[in-house]
């Protein structure tokens, strides 16, 4: 019995996310007297590996080849299939992001373990094994029951804690046989977002809607980012009128995100909408409508012109950054 | 060539939801019931591909795994403009099972192209369509937003964390659709939805398969405390809540 907990890569580093895995992983391994695994796929450094050790996990398996620099969902589930039955694993952890989301699936078929996919929180029940996640674009939450001997769990971000406790890192490298067949599909062309904080991964997102006006005005929601270290986003009209890339709308039709913090600002809180992010933890809603919806999704609230508000906003986080 | 679009059949978004048998059964009474969103995007680009082909695509089918309850929403499939549709009668118990009952009729009757939609909407578990690849053994291409064909190739890019790919694959894959895939759903048409009366719909009765999860206990998340208040005139009052309070900064 064991743990195996898939850390991914991004150009070769971890992210918060990977520690959060692990912490994840850990937890559960302690809670059934077991070991934890971390499983890494593609080029990273053993310096880097050993960096998981800080995180408690002992055992590190890196599977190094050149064909597995990018995501090829087969060929990696075959991976992960493989090491989780050599290394005896009943539970398996990957991250809901969009490689986990590419993987549990054919990992699943695989080793027939059934899924709970965005999981909220550790497992409420080892028997059954009862696994927390929301359901209904976020409007309920569901316990769900796997039933098959291996289990595997895909974390949802920003939903378990990172726990630190160092120890030792044993690093295994191995190799994988691979089949032709797995490789079926070639990528062409990476385009990498550089220098900005991806939405997915966003601890803070700052938001507009079409209260902000027009294209002109984003430079106060990119300044306010800038300051918090935050990802922008922006409601579906906006990326509609082509004021912000596609990539950016959030709601039932966009991306589903769980920041920290929500900033919306001139977002009327339309129930689509908030499919996509009613999960954040704490929402923060500007708007100059005493009875936008929003408001009623929303933590703390500010009634007001976001093009005043904006920059009063900026002004005082300054401020705050720079009493420390 | 002949494309397989799968449609889930969810409730609106925006309808209340309700639980009912101490919290442990979805309550269905007064539901509003739609085609998945992404499904219906697939759909549409589907048709799209189909138009552009010059007859090379002959037929696009939708399938369901489903009761009978879900004809309607099949029905408007079948209005927007897929050619047929298959429902395989069983109640959709879990991903796995969904996938496995569709992965038998498949293996039958081979598509092209499969697409499924990122995820559906009610338990958000981005999970059928890779099982179903996997079942088939055929490669799957996930978060796809742009799917083209040109000859025998087709390309597509997909969004990864932190970025953008482009792909090429062969027939036959299965593509797992997000956002881009089409800009706005097609709607039925009055001649649609007459000709779709007359459409094809074939019931395929289920296999023996387990199920690997059930759902067991729903909660409605606990209401909202009130949303605080903050005057715009002291802005910097919000900075302390976030820090003080709900400390996030
Ligand atoms: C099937 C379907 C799917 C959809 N999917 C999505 C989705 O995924 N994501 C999404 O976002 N939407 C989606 N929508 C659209 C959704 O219903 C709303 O229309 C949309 O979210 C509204 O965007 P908004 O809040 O930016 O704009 P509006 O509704 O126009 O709201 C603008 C808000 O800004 C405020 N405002 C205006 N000026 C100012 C100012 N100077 N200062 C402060 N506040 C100001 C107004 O009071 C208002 O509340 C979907 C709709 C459908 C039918
Ligand atoms: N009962 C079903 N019948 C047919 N296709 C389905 C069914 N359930 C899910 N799908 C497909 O799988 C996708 C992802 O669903 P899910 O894994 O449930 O989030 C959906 O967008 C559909 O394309």
């Amino acid at each position: 019995m064991s743990v195996l907990i898939f850390t991914e890569n991004w150009d070769g580093k971890f992210k918060k996310l990977s520690y959060e895995l692990i912490s994840y992983g850990i937890e559960i391994a302690k809670k059934l007297n077991t070991s934890a695994v971390a499983l890494s796929i593609g080029n990273v450094e053993d310096d880097e590996l050993k960096v998981l050790g800080k995180y408690g996990i002992k055992k590190v398996i890196s599977v190094k080849d050149d064909r597995l620099n990018n995501l090829v969902n087969q060929a990696y589930a075959s991976v992960i299939s493989d090491v989780a039955g050599k290394e005896n694993a009943d539970i398996v952890i990957l991250s809901n992001n969009y490689s986990g989301k590419a993987l549990a699936p054919g990992i699943s078929v695989k080793l027939k373990a059934g899924v709970v996919a965005g999981a909220i929180a550790l497992p409420s029940s080892f028997d059954p094994f009862t696994v927390s996640k929301m359901t209904f674009t976020g409007k309920a939450d569901t316990k769900i029951i796997i039933k098959s001997a291996i289990k595997i769990i895909t974390l949802s971000q920003n939903s378990f804690e990172v726990i630190e406790s160092p120890t030792d890192v044993n690093i295994e490298n191995i190799s994988i046989e691979m089949k032709d067949a797995d490789f079926q599909t070639e990528v062409k062309d990476v385009q990498k977002i550089k220098g900005k904080i991806i939405l997915t991964d966003a601890e803070v997102v700052v938001s507009g809607g079409r209260g902000m006006k027009s294209a002109e005005h984003w430079g106060e929601i990119e300044e306010l980012a800038e300051l918090l270290g935050a990802a922008t986003a922006c409601s579906r009209p906006v990326s509609d009128e082509g004021w912000r890339p596609h990539e950016e709308h959030t709601g039932q039709t966009g991306k589903i995100i769980a920041p920290n913090l929500y900033i919306a600002c001139g977002i009327s809180g339309a129930i689509q909408h908030l499919a996509g992010v009613a999960a954040s933890k704490c929402i923060v809603a500007i708007n100059k409508d005493n009875e936008a919806p929003i408001f009623e999704s929303a933590d703390y609230g500010i009634i007001g012109d976001v093009h005043k508000v904006l920059p009063e906003l900026i002004k005082a986080v300054k401020d705050f950054k720079s009493e420390g | 060539m002949k494309i397989l679009v799968c449609i889930s059949n969810v409730p609106d978004t925006t309808t209340k939801i309700k639980f009912v048998d101490n919290n442990t059964k979805f309550d269905t009474n007064g539901i509003q019931w739609i085609i998945n969103p992404w499904d219906e995007l697939a759909l549409t680009r589907a048709l799209q591909l189909k138009e552009e082909s010059n007859g090379a695509i002959e037929k696009i089918t939708v399938i369901n795994v489903g009761l009978i309850d879900s004809e309607p929403t099949i029905r408007k499939a079948l209005a927007i403009g897929a050619d047929d549709a298959i429902r395989i009668n069983a109640e959709p118990l879990d991903a796995y099972s969904v996938a496995a009952q569709m992965a038998e009729v498949i293996k039958k009757d081979p598509y092209d192209i499969i697409m499924a939609g990122i995820e559906s909407s009610d338990y958000n578990g981005s999970l059928v369509g890779g099982m179903l690849a996997e079942f088939l053994d055929i490669p799957s291409v996930s978060s796809v937003s742009s799917l083209n064909i040109d000859g025998g190739n087709v390309e597509l890019s997909r969004e990864i964390s932190g970025g953008k790919e482009i792909l090429e694959t062969k027939v036959p894959f299965l593509a797992i659709v997000q956002k881009g895939i089409a800009i706005d759903p097609r709607i039925p048409s009055m001649r649609g939805i007459m000709m779709a009366r007359k459409k094809p719909l074939n019931v395929s009765e289920p296999i023996e398969v387990d199920s690997l999860t059930e759902y067991s206990v729903y909660e409605l998340p606990k209401p909202k405390s009130k949303c605080k208040m903050v005057d715009p005139e002291n802005v910097k009052e919000l900075i302390d809540l976030l820090h003080n309070e709900a400390k996030i900064i």
